[in-house]
């Protein structure tokens, strides 16, 4: 574990701390209804709308006002559709109502990665092994260092560079994120081994490039470079706002990563544990949060991510509750001060020290043969 | 035309590209809800209450609907509380009534979709359809001779067959027995009445368990009524649709005479009890994998377990509710929430096969 040494209870008490967010998620179960359908439709609404009005605006978008209102438009539609639909779509959060437009396992979303391949490297490997050092691959995208039992290697001294530009491509670095190319590197798969993957990417990659970037551009005419420019920037404006919130669900200071050993055979009260210890939440407003697919409420989402997004702020306020009782922390503070605590820590890893290489554990993966403009021979224990 | 157009537009492959990841139906469906470019939907576009307990109504299916052979049976999906319920209905409309089609539902005490169709179906409501299905249906090469047999609900198909013969005008001798509470519970009678009067070949037979002497028939389905019907089972075909007791009396019939060569029947079981009791650990039954034809015997295990024990390889994931990975459609049956106890009857739904275990006979869609 990193940072402070993290609150430890009783296998009793982690046991009815288990009991007592059971309770609470199978009281939301058996409310479902209505209220929750009628409020993704409504987003769904509001979304179409706003992608339809943004296109059609950029089509005119040689004209100044037309190109702002038009971008600005189409980039809240994108960070609506990956974020407080597709995403809480995808984890089968709407699966209940039995309703094909919002069945998890049926979504598509409206970015680079594959929707089939989100749910495996999303729902399945990040959510069931959040924040365990070597499985759990959200942690630095097998890019970055972001925990000092990441073993300190040269090339993480480009580590704040690394992540702009996966902050301004995030769309492709998540579309590339399950093909877990360090394994590549590392010569424990070849890419013949990701044959159907790299092929599901292209096709998926090649569709959205189309629209947004040949189609929608010829059909403005001589007005393509406008609206070029704007679907770019409305995919670069989703990238970034997807990266800062993600980037601040469990890398803040104060959120604990564990080790494989430690979280064996994990008891449901412990998984909970596990859950709440590793991620972090953002305040803000009611807009905030549904701009940020309710991943503001990342502490709710991690201990019950098949609940409905929208639930989630009533749930903050009894889930507080209870880790008070338990003496347990619950980290969450405003984006400013939670997403400067990620830079401070993307910067401050990017060096070696603070016990770098002598805690961490053996490397998992070592490159071997270094290909140019690839990433050095590094080794990657949070492959 | 401009219509048509509008279609052609919609369908094609630049429609599909700029409207890609969701699809074109995702959109226009915001502001025509019952269009599709491959979906049946269709819109309420009458809502009438014939008896206390039905509600007739009637349909404008969109232009992706085939049509049906009289007999045949759709499944319709409707809303209730935010949750989509598929059921079965057989359409009692004539199979050439133009572009409308007509459902009725009988409210079921314990039902979920009925008494809601029956208090709140009204015009403007849109519902999803599948293509017709079902061999309960009149041959295309028509027989001379029907006889048609139903009891309660069970009307709607053979309805729709006398409807249709009727608007072909068949000559051929048709008799119509059915069966209800009393006279107040038909919900065609007098449509039923109607064709009767207007069509010698006709021959109406009602008869009511509750109400004595009001019909043409008394007591329960037997060689008597079948002689007032006056039509020769082994020269005519016969659609025998309704409870278990009916169908079951029709069936020994024609089996005695080896008569079932001559014999359809549609059956309608009453739903499975929406509470059933697992506390005994009675879960014993058949567990059926519809799309690789497995069948194994299901034991109170989960059954994510099951299917793997059976050789499947169903995909799956984190084994403990998270993920949703193994999420799959249950076709039939009842399942326990194993993390909450919670049991489960409806037909066609969503499940995660590695928290739920089955309570008798499951069929999943694996």
């Amino acid at each position: 574990m990193t940072a402070t040494t993290p609150p430890q209870l009783t296998p009793e008490q982690l046991d009815a701390f288990g009991r007592e967010l059971d309770a609470i998620r199978e009281r939301v179960v058996a409310d479902l209804g209505e209220r929750d359908a009628d409020y993704i439709r409504r987003i769904i609404k509001t979304q179409r709308g706003l992608e339809i009005g943004g296109r059609l605006l950029l089509e005119l978008g040689f004209l100044p006002p037309a190109w702002l209102a038009g971008t600005a438009a189409l980039s809240v539609a994108k960070i609506l559709d990956n974020m407080e639909i597709g995403h809480n779509v995808m984890h089968g959060q709407y699966d209940w109502m039995n309703d094909p437009a919002v069945n998890g396992q049926a979504f598509e979303w409206d970015t680079a990665c594959p929707a089939e391949q989100w749910r495996h490297s999303h729902n399945y490997v990040h959510h069931t092994h959040t924040n365990i050092l070597g499985k759990d691959r959200d942690i630095g995208y097998g890019i970055l260092r972001m925990s000092e039992d990441q073993r300190w290697h040269p090339y993480y001294l480009g580590n704040p560079v690394y992540a702009v530009l996966l902050a301004l491509l995030f769309q492709w670095g998540v579309a590339l994120h399950d093909l877990e190319v360090e394994r590549l590197h590392s010569g424990k798969e070849s890419w013949g081994d990701k044959r159907e993957m790299l092929q599901a990417i292209w096709r998926k990659g090649r569709r959205q490039a189309l629209k947004d970037y040949v189609l929608f551009p010829l059909l403005a005419g001589p007005g393509a470079p406008f609206t070029f420019a704007g679907n770019l920037t409305a995919n670069a404006v989703r990238n970034v706002w997807a990266f800062t919130i993600i980037f601040c669900g469990h890398f803040p200071e104060g959120t604990h990563e564990f080790t494989e050993e430690e979280t064996e055979g994990e008891t449901r009260g412990e998984w909970y544990f596990r859950q709440l210890l590793g991620s972090a939440n953002l305040t803000g407003g009611p807009l905030f949060h549904i701009m940020s697919g309710n991943l503001s409420h990342q502490i709710e989402h991690h201990l019950f991510p098949d609940l409905p997004g929208h639930r989630y702020a009533e749930l903050a306020v009894e889930v507080r509750e209870i880790c008070a009782r338990y003496g347990l922390p619950y980290n969450s503070g405003p984006l400013r001060r939670q997403f400067g605590s990620v830079v401070k820590k993307i910067v401050k890893l990017s060096l070696p020290g603070r016990g770098g290489g002598e805690r961490a554990p053996e490397p998992t993966a070592v490159a071997s043969e270094p290909a140019p403009a690839a990433p050095p021979a590094r080794e990657l224990v949070a492959a | 035309m401009p219509q048509r157009v509008a279609r052609r537009l919609l369908d094609s492959a630049l429609a599909d590209a700029l409207t890609t990841p969701h699809g074109v139906d995702r959109y226009v469906e915001l502001v025509r809800p019952a269009f599709s470019l491959n979906e049946v939907r269709a819109e309420v576009v009458a809502a009438r209450r014939p008896t206390a307990r039905s509600v007739t109504l009637t349909l404008r299916p969109n232009a992706n609907w085939d049509g049906f052979r009289a007999g045949q049976f759709v499944r319709m999906s409707v809303e209730i509380d935010g949750v989509r319920h598929t059921r079965c209905y057989s359409p009692a409309s004539s199979a050439h009534a133009g572009d409308l089609l007509e459902l009725t539902a009988h409210a079921q005490p314990d039902g979920v979709v009925s008494p809601f169709l029956r208090a709140s179906a009204r015009p403007g409501t849109v519902v999803s359809l599948s293509q017709a299905e079902g061999d309960f249906a009149l041959p295309d090469e028509r027989p001379e001779q029907l006889l048609l047999i139903s009891g309660g609900s069970g009307i709607t198909p053979v309805m729709s067959m006398l409807r249709t013969l009727c608007h072909e005008g068949h000559r051929g001798p048709i008799a119509f027995l059915h069966y209800a509470r009393d006279e107040h519970d038909v919900a065609y009678a007098r449509q039923l009445a109607e064709l009767a009067a207007g069509h010698a070949n006709v021959r109406l037979l009602r008869g009511y368990t509750r109400s004595v002497g009001a019909g043409e028939l008394h007591g329960r389905f037997g060689g008597e009524h079948l002689r007032a019907a006056r039509i020769e089972p082994a020269r005519a075909l016969t659609f025998t649709c309704g409870p278990t007791a009916l169908v079951d009396a029709v069936r020994t019939t024609w089996a005695q005479d080896g008569l079932d060569a001559r014999l359809y029947v549609e059956q309608f079981a009453p739903p499975a009890p929406a509470g059933m009791d697992t506390a005994d650990g009675n879960v014993a039954g058949t567990l059926r994998f519809a799309r690789s034809g497995v069948e194994a015997a299901g034991t109170a295990a989960l059954l994510l377990d099951q299917a793997e024990a059976a050789g499947l390889t169903p995909r799956s994931g984190c084994r403990m509710g998270i993920c949703h990975t193994c999420t799959c459609r249950k076709l039939d049956g009842a399942v326990r929430d194993v993390r909450t106890g919670e049991v489960s009857t409806a037909p066609d739904e969503l499940i995660q096969i590695c928290v739920n275990a089955p309570v008798g006979d499951v069929t999943l869609d694996i």
